[in-house]
Formats: C-alpha cells, structure tokens, sequence
C-alpha cells in the first residue's frame, strides 16, 4: 500500500509540476496576474507531494518492506538504522528521488524567501524550475521508479552496498545534491531575467544568496566525498579525478566563477551577459554531473545504473536544457548589454582572469572525462586519461588563480594602481618567499612544487592579512575592536573563505610533497618505521558486525620507544553480498595522519599491510570547511537581511523598476 | 601609445597566451591518453613497449601466487593471455575468474608490469573493458572460447556471465 501512495503522490506532482511550468510563465508574458499568482501554491504544493512520497520511501525502508524492488535490493533485516535512511540514496532510483525532492525544496524556498520580489520574476523563476522538476519527474516514472513492486515479494534483502556503509555517506550524497540543484536556482533567476529582458544590481542581489548556498553545500559535499574515500576506501587517497568526483568538481568550478561574477554585477553593475552565460553554464555541468553518474555510461563506483533507456533520457533533457538555455541567451543576451566598462587593470579584470582561468580549469577537467566515452560511444576505441593529465594542467592554471587571488581584493574598482598595490603587498611577498624555502628546508627535501605551493598559500595568507589590517588598524575613526565587529560579514566570509584556499593549498602540497607509503609483508612481531613513529604488528583477531563478519589487526604504534597508542584496521565480509571491504585504522594528527590498512593474508600469521604517514591531510579537509565557513558568513551579512525586512514592509519601488518588461 | 594599439596589443597578448595554454593542455593530454589493448592485441605485437596501457579481461584460475608484496598472475580474454605482475596489494575484489583491468608497461621479458590493478567494486560487476576483451576475443576466435572452457571447467561460470552481460 505505502509504495502505492508513493507512486500515487509521484504522478500528481506531475501533474502539479506541468501547471507550474506552465501558466505562470505565460501569464508573465501576457501580464495576466492569475496566472502568475498560480506560481507560489504550485510550487508548495508541489513540494508537499514529493514530500509524501520521499516518506513512502522512507517508510518502506524502515519497515523493511522487501516487496519493492528497490528496498529489496539496497537493504536487509540486519541493516542499522541510520544506513536504512542512507540506503534511500544507496541505488539509482532513490538518488534520483532524492534530486527531486531538493529541487522541491529549493523551489519551496523559493516561494518562501521571494516576497520582496516582483511578481513577474517570481512566476518565471518558480516557472523555470518547475519544468526542471517535471523533467525529473517524468524520469523518475517512466525509467526509474523506486515503487515498483516485487511479486512475490523477497525474504531477504540483498543489503546496501558494503562501501555506501559508512557515516559520511548517510550526509553526502544529500549535501552534493543540494549544492548540484541548488545551482537551479541561480540558472532559474538567469531565464527570468533573460525573459524579462532586464538584469542589474538588484537582480545580482537577489541571486547572490542562492548561489552562496548552493556553492557552499557542494563545497562541504565534495570534501566529504574526498574524505570518504580516504577514510573507506582503504588506500588512502582522497581525490583519484575519477569521472564521479570530476562530474562534482566542473560545476564547482563553474559556480565558484559565477558567485564572484555576480559580485562585480551587483557592486559595479559589469559582467551581466557573462554572469548570465557562467549561471547556465554551472546548471548544465550539474546536470551533466547526474547524466555522468547516473546513466551507467562511466567504469565506476557509482555506475549502479545500466539501462540504456535512463541514459538516453537523461541526454535528451540535456540537450533541451542546454541548448535552450543557450538558444535563448543567444537571442535575448543582446538586450541585457554588457554592463560598466573597466581599465586593464582594476579589480574587475583580474575577477575576469580568474574568471577565465577557472572556466578554463573546467574546460580541461571537461575534455579528460568526456572524451573517453565520446571515443568509447562511437567505437574509436577504449582509452582512459589518466590523473597526470590533470594535475598537470591544474598547477599552471590555479598557480595565476591563486596569485591573483591575493591581489584582487586590494585592488580597486574600475581603475587600480599597481605600484599603489606593490608597495603595500612587499611585506606579504617577502614573507611568503621566506615561507617558501624555509618550510620545505624544515620537511627536509627540497621540490620545486611544493616551494610553489607554500609560496602561494603564505601569499594568500599574508594578503589577506594585510587587506584586514587596512580596514581594522586603529587610529582615525575608532578602536579596533569596534572596527572588527564592524566589518560586513561578507567582507570577513571572503577573507575566511581565501584563507581556506591557503589551508587547503598547504594541505595538498605537503601531502603530495611528503606522503609515505609503504606496502610492506608483517608477520606477528614484526615492525616497519614510517614518518616519526614505528608501527608494530601484533596479529589478529576475529568477530562479528551486525551484518558482516571482521578480522581485527592490532598494532602498536611507538615513538621512539614510547607507546603512543594501538590501532585497529579490519577486513569485513559483509554476509549479504559475500563482499569484502576494508577498514582502515587512522590516527589524524594536526601535523599528520598514520593510516594503517590490512592488505591480504600472505601465510597464517602473516599480512601485507598499507603502513601510510600523510603529512598535513586534514588541512586540506580544514581548508573545505573553512571555505564553507566563509560562504555562511557571507549569507548572514546584513544587507540581505536588510532587503528582506524592506520587502516585506511592501516597499517594492526598486523591485518594481528592476523587473522592466 | 593610442588607446587602438594599447587595446590591440592587449588582444594579441590573450591570444598568445591562450595559443600556449592550448597546447601545452594538448600536449599534456595526448602523453597522457592510457590506451587500452586486449591480451590477444598484446600477444600479436599490437601493444606499445614504450608506453603505459591498459591491459584488461579475467584473472585466470590458478594462476595468482605471491612472493613477498610481489604478485604475479595471468589475464586472460579466453583466447590469449598474459603474464602480469603487480609490488602492492591488490583491490578487495580482485579473485581468480574474475575481471579486472591492469595498467602499467609491458617490459621486454614479455611481462606486463602494472602500476595500478583495477578489480570493479561490485561482485557481479565486470570492467567494461575487460567485458570487452572477452566479447571481442570470442567474436574473432569461436573457438579458443569453447578450448578454455574445457580446458578449466572451473572457468565456465564467469566466462559465461561475463560475455553474456557484455552483449
């Protein structure tokens, strides 16, 4: 019964979703107010029906209602209770529904946090995003639906993937997702001002926000991804550009350029038809993300799909997505115009470099994922683009990223001057040179890149510091206390974010620069050194996990000839599946971590082991969460409360006059 | 100079930088495109002796053993195999019968050193290129397919499963 309503729910939403679609977009053509007040119940209607059907999925799991197929195949009797929520997203078609329903959400909050908007804009915003969900939906019934019944109906389930087992991936998927579709709403305010034919400050404004957001979710959700699969892989790397994370990863890039587009189109009114290309260009690499993931065409992880009718669906909304958002920004994109002119050198050319020089990043990371299975698709051959590649390409374009980085904020709008900025950065320079050959002297091997790396993060870092200090050093106008609580949160967001950038860079040079890896046989007694400590093996034990069988190791870990602590790696075999997985056993540290994992029985008593020291890796996670601190920041900065308390004191003048046609 | 040439030198300079960037991403590209061959390309002489490639189709049963963190066994694509060793531990679901994909080069003793051993993280899953070798090594040589089947019985379960998921 619970999977029908589901179903039930599905196809009214539908329904609901094709009214949304519809009707207010027309009536904002043709000025008919009824349809346009349609938008907002739509939209929350719209949003309670998947709601109802998100629930009967849930349900269907927690009763452990094995006559749906898709419950049958992603969990058992045994499975715990938090992995019986995550199971939700564990396959295709729950992930499917889980996109939908953060759709539905966006679009609910849409209708929520709208009110200071014109009713033209918000029909076509809420319209725009309306047919995204109906797309969705009608996906979700005809080629994947999570109700579908198993008669009769199985004893057992067949469990959740052993690796989706793991608590970070009960918040992954749900955090990439809302950063993925959250860019709908950026993309959704770009149609609408590309059907209204008007965008300025005041649009800039209002899609500010939601790009936050969005940016800020996908970057928490790729720093888990990268953190789940160091910490549960079980070989200790934390980025392999893999197709999955690559399809994660472009519109990050896309949308990290957008959010500082939009910054130069709401401080100076520039860059309108390129913040309006960049808005379209992040939803499209998300939704490409999903067709990468989701259509099974990829040699990975995540392929659980492999049914060509998904694949071919998810293409031809591609196409309709893309290529009308781009068909209809080569017609309108004429009447927005270019926006303010700037000198070569000022704060908007070099946010134009970066600009540039991350879509460039996202051109290449683009060009490494796709052309293998365009080769594959039209039986050119197999190939595969391997990680050099990338890194390769991505130190020479984010090194002027991140130089530029440290010079942008200092400089001024419209008209910068270089030897102005140059004197006040000499200090910043000089210590970030120092930085740069001391701290590989004190790691102990000299390399040219990981002096490269230091340079750049010390010089964001010192940067940073010293835009700070222009803005809070006491003397004329104020202590410096009151300076710092008076600073724009969006200010301090960005320096918070910038500086996350430096932590991360750090993180990721002296973990490239300084890993250890040793993949060395140990029988019982025996012992490796790696990094500052000696692990010690101590064999091991067996026992039982709710749903998997475990072999323990035991090791002590000593410094110098102090015990510092003993670490357990496990192998289970998960009983449902018959399948192996490893768990390893890590010891983070502020200076490094020591991942031990158990490879494979060589003899009785004897294992080859992954005894790994990785210097400075929880940086680069730090660095994630500190960037995402800035985005939070930034959100709460009072000029957006400020426009919301206007609006709803019906002060609509401003809103009115922005909207145009 | 005039606001015309300082605007053109601009110009001129973004697009040299591009042209450089383009080629040298070009450039990093092609040297590191990993091609994939069949263990019967490799046993006619089509595979490369001085570059990485991809060598892919099933572990042949019986024919992993270890020695120290050393680990040799034999691919197969049922028609011809080859010799592979690996220094390092193998992925959790790397089984004898199984697919996998290995990379690394192929030396002048004939064995395929690999850098990096590729076993899909589901038990019914086979790596799409190693799927490949098998449907392409049983299209070009009906025979050789049935010869290993009777040859190792034990084989004739994930041959099967593996050359009837990959059509």
């Amino acid at each position: 019964m619970i999977p029908e309503i589901g179903n039930f729910a599905l196809m009214v939403a539908t329904a609901v979703a094709v009214v949304l679609g519809t009707l207010p977009i027309i009536g904002a053509a043709r000025g008919n107010v009824r349809w346009m007040e349609l938008a907002r119940p739509a939209a929350r209607v719209l949003f309670l029906l998947v709601v109802v059907a998100s629930s009967c999925l849930v349900a269907s799991f927690l009763h452990d209602d094995f006559s749906d197929v898709y419950v049958a195949n992603n969990s058992t009797h045994a499975l715990p209770l938090p992995y019986k929520l995550a199971a939700f997203w564990g396959g295709h078609e729950g992930s499917m529904l889980l996109w939908l329903q953060i759709l539905s959400f966006w679009i609910f909050a849409v209708s929520i946090f709208s009110a200071h908007l014109p009713r033209e804009m918000v029909a076509r915003i809420l319209g725009v995003m309306g047919l995204v969900a109906l797309g969705f939906l009608l996906f979700i019934i005809l080629t994947s639906d999570p109700f579908d019944r198993l008669l009769p109906a199985a004893a057992e389930g067949n469990d959740l993937n052993p690796l989706l087992q793991d608590p970070g991936m009960v918040v992954h998927p749900p955090m990439l997702y809302m950063g993925y579709v959250g860019f709908s709403v950026a993309f959704a305010f770009a149609i609408a001002a590309l059907l209204g034919g008007n965008l300025d400050a005041t649009w800039a404004r209002w899609s500010r926000p939601w790009t936050t957001v969005a940016w800020t979710f996908l970057t928490i959700g790729i720093c888990m991804g990268g953190a789940w699969a160091y910490y549960t892989l079980g070989w200790g790397g934390w980025w392999f550009w893999d197709p999955v994370e690559n399809a994660s990863f472009m519109p990050w890039l896309a949308g990290t350029a957008l959010m500082h587009s939009l910054a130069v189109t709401e401080k100076r009114g520039g860059f309108k038809v390129w913040t309006v290309l960049l808005a379209i260009f992040a939803f499209s690499l998300s939704l490409l993300g999903t067709f990468l993931v989701r259509s099974g065409v990829l040699t990975s992880v995540h392929a659980f799909a492999s049914d060509p009718r998904r694949g071919v669906f998810i293409l031809l909304f591609l196409a309709t997505v893309i290529g009308g958002s781009l068909a209809l920004f080569a017609w309108r994109a004429p009447k927005v115009g270019l926006g303010e002119r700037f000198e070569m050198i000022s704060r908007e050319s070099m946010l134009l470099t970066n600009n540039v020089l991350f879509l460039a990043a996202a051109a290449c990371v683009l060009l490494g994922t796709l052309y293998p299975l365009i080769l594959d698709a039209l039986g050119l051959g197999k190939i595969s683009v391997g990680p050099p590649y990338f890194d390769t390409v991505f130190v020479p374009l984010m090194a002027p990223a991140l130089f530029l980085m440290g010079l942008g904020p200092l400089a001024r709008w419209r008209k910068a001057n270089l030897p102005e900025i140059a004197a006040r950065l000499k200090w910043a320079f000089a210590v970030s040179v120092i930085c740069a050959v001391v701290v590989p002297l004190v790691e102990g091997r000299w390399s040219p890149l990981v002096a490269l790396g230091i340079l750049l993060a010390a010089w964001i870092f010192g940067t940073s510091v010293v835009n700070l200090w222009s803005r809070v050093r006491p003397g004329a106008g104020g202590e410096l206390r009151a300076k710092l609580a008076a600073l724009p949160r969006g200010y301090v967001g960005m320096l918070v974010a910038h500086v996350g950038v430096a932590v991360f860079v750090v993180g990721v040079t002296l973990v490239k620069g300084y890993e250890v890896e040793k993949d060395v046989r140990m029988d019982v007694g025996d012992t490796v050194a790696v990094g500052p400590y000696t692990a010690k093996f101590d064999g091991t034990t067996e026992g039982e996990g709710p749903n998997y069988a475990y072999l323990r190791g035991q090791f002590e870990i000593l410094k110098g000839e102090h015990l510092v602590r003993t670490m357990h790696p496990e192998k289970h075999q998960f009983n449902a599946r018959n399948e192996p997985m490893t768990d390893a056993a890590i010891a983070p540290g502020i200076t490094g971590d020591l991942y031990i994992s158990l490879g494979e029985a060589v003899s009785q008593t004897a294992w080859v082991v992954r005894v790994y020291y990785k210097p400075f890796i929880d940086w680069i996670w730090c660095g994630c969460l500190l960037m995402a601190a800035g985005g939070v920041l930034a959100l709460s900065d009072r000029r957006y409360r400020l426009a919301q308390r206007r609006a709803t004191s019906s002060d609509v003048t401003e809103a009115g006059a922005a909207s145009g046609a | 100079m005039k606001p015309r040439t300082k605007r053109l030198t601009v110009v001129l300079a973004a697009l040299a930088a591009a042209g450089v960037a383009v080629t040298l991403i070009i450039n990093a590209f092609r040297s590191n495109l990993v091609f994939f061959f069949t263990p019967s390309q490799i046993a006619a002489d089509e595979a490369p002796r001085n570059r990485a490639f991809r060598v892919g189709g099933l572990v042949e049963k019986g024919s992993v053993h270890r020695d120290g963190t050393t680990v040799h066994f034999t691919v197969t694509d049922t028609a011809k195999s080859v010799a592979v060793t690996y220094e390092g531990i193998l992925p959790d679901l790397f089984r004898e019968g199984k697919g996998v994909v290995a990379q690394g080069r192929l030396e002048t003793d004939g064995v395929f050193h690999a850098s990096e051993v590729l076993a899909k993280h589901d038990e019914n899953y086979m790596p799409p290129e190693a799927a490949d070798a098998l449907k392409r090594a049983r299209s070009g040589q009906p025979d050789s397919t049935a010869t290993l089947i009777v040859a190792q019985p034990g084989a004739k379960s994930p041959v099967g499963a593996a050359a009837g998921k990959a059509q």
